[in-house]
């Protein structure tokens, strides 16, 4: 069974329908037991650093999902969720969980191409260049779009775990994984069919 | 980079598309939720609703309509019309919206887009504005002025000074719908839309006037906006989103191709 962590960051609901419409059976869960019982684990989230953080510690789900992490689990993160399973983030100068070294940092406060000034959050669709092939990213057209809203971004300190990166002044790390963890800095759940294809690949990947 | 959007606004009354939408197998009035389903598979990148519904106790039928649709489209939508206060946000967004709206009664107490911010986040709140062409004045030295009740009412607020005030109060985008253009086919005000673009640094969606994929180039370059909402010109298949999108490509303007 699959498991969405509930842990009152923003609207998972997104991620509840589509995972209704590919069909598959899931649970939206903040037990502990049930994660650890759990086939594999969407880690979602929309809001701050500081406060997810801190509703994850009183839930000791910080440490649930290390141990999910540590026991070869398939981990998909999202937004959010991808941000906070980094070392630290810059939003609210916090600590997060350490699934993977690096940190979550803002986007510069004046960017810009070709002398347009560039709007924070980075909202809208943008496309992710693939790094290399991964399991969850297989059948995605190279030029297939992804629905952002962001004003940080995952920057891991291993460059080998950057599946995917996305141009918005800067180019930045839009997809990430490390053994049996990939995450998203987009919103597979808003992004039509190819983020559907990517929801649908998790649901049936073995983490290896 | 990021892409520019091509947005279908449907407008709801009473659970029931207005406009005589000339889907297949449909007659005047069409459903909301298959025509959602009809611009998502054409490549819509976002859909607009607004519930045009008079009686306030047929609003709960919008947010079924709402609920529907999140469970049919996965891209962003945004719903409009009727959101007077935080529970009306909360209803929607909780239905499944993207976004809100808020128009008329942001003017009244502009306040809400302040609350709205706090509550959801900027990325949730999209202030709707309806302009008309005025003579340049004391009062609105911009020459456009905000109207309300379908651009019946006169405020006497400057379009300028409002979207600045908008932006200041964290509304995360501005949806510029000009009274004059709209419903005519002849194109948007592009001269409307370069002023509000080139004074806020949030995204511009242009409203009213699109008639052909022409138009939208022009908008989305001349006038700088970050998205452009398009209505008769699709609901009355003249075009399919698709086929404004392939236009746009030849023009070199990017958009979202593949879906």
């Amino acid at each position: 069974m699959i498991a969405i962590i509930d842990y009152d960051a923003g609207n998972i609901k997104s991620v509840e329908r589509a995972l209704h419409y590919l069909g598959q059976e899931f649970v939206v869960t903040d037990d502990t037991k049930m994660l650890n019982n759990a086939s594999h684990v969407i880690f979602p989230g929309v809001g701050a650093a500081g406060t997810a953080m801190a509703c994850l510690k009183r839930k000791s789900l910080d440490q649930c999902v290390k141990l999910c992490f540590q026991t070869g689990k398939p981990i998909l993160g999202i937004c959010l969720g991808t941000q906070i399973i980094l070392d630290a983030s810059e939003e609210n100068a916090v600590d997060c969980i350490g699934l993977v070294r690096g940190v979550t940092k803002r986007f510069p406060r004046h960017l810009s191409v070709n002398g347009m000034a560039l709007k924070i959050p980075h909202m809208g669709w943008n496309t992710v260049s693939f790094k290399r092939e991964h399991p969850v990213f297989a059948g995605i057209e190279s030029q297939a779009e992804f629905y952002f809203v962001h004003s940080y971004y995952p920057s891991p300190s291993d460059e080998t775990v950057v599946l995917g990166t996305t141009d918005y002044g800067i180019t930045f790390c839009s997809a990430l994984g490390l053994k049996n963890l990939v995450a998203v800095q987009f919103h597979p759940e808003k992004s039509g069919r190819p983020g559907l294809r990517i929801l649908q690949n998790f649901c049936t990947w073995s983490g290896a | 980079m990021i892409s520019k959007r091509i947005i279908p606004c449907l407008d709801v009354r009473d659970g029931k598309l207005t406009k005589g939408i000339k889907f297949q197998g449909n007659v005047d009035i069409g459903d909301p939720v298959e025509a959602a389903r009809e611009y998502y598979e054409q490549g819509a990148d976002e859909i607009v609703f607004y519930d045009i519904t008079a009686s306030s106790e047929n609003r709960d039928i919008m947010i079924d309509v709402v609920r529907r649709v999140a469970e049919t489209i996965f891209i962003p939508f945004s719903v409009g019309g009727g959101i007077r206060c935080l529970e009306d946000m909360r209803k929607v967004i909780g239905a499944g919206a993207e976004k809100v709206s808020v128009n008329s009664a942001a003017v009244r107490e502009p306040d809400i887009i302040s609350q709205g911010v706090k509550a959801f986040g900027s990325q949730c709140i999209v202030l709707g504005m309806d302009v008309k062409k005025v003579e340049v004045c004391g009062q609105t030295p911009s020459g456009y002025e905000i109207v309300i009740e379908g651009g019946r009412k006169y405020t006497g607020m400057d379009a300028l000074a409002w979207a600045k005030e908008a932006e200041r109060r964290g509304a995360g985008e501005i949806c510029l719908n000009s009274i004059d253009a709209d419903g005519m086919q002849n194109g948007y005000e592009i001269e409307l839309t370069s002023l509000i673009s080139d004074n806020v640094s949030i995204p511009v969606i242009a409203s009213g006037g699109a008639g052909h994929p022409e138009h939208l180039a022009d908008v989305l370059t001349r006038g700088r906006a970050d998205a452009a909402l398009v209505a008769s010109m699709v609901h009355y298949r003249i075009y399919t989103i698709s086929q404004i999108k392939h236009y746009l490509f030849g023009c070199s303007i990017r958009t979202r191709m593949f879906w």
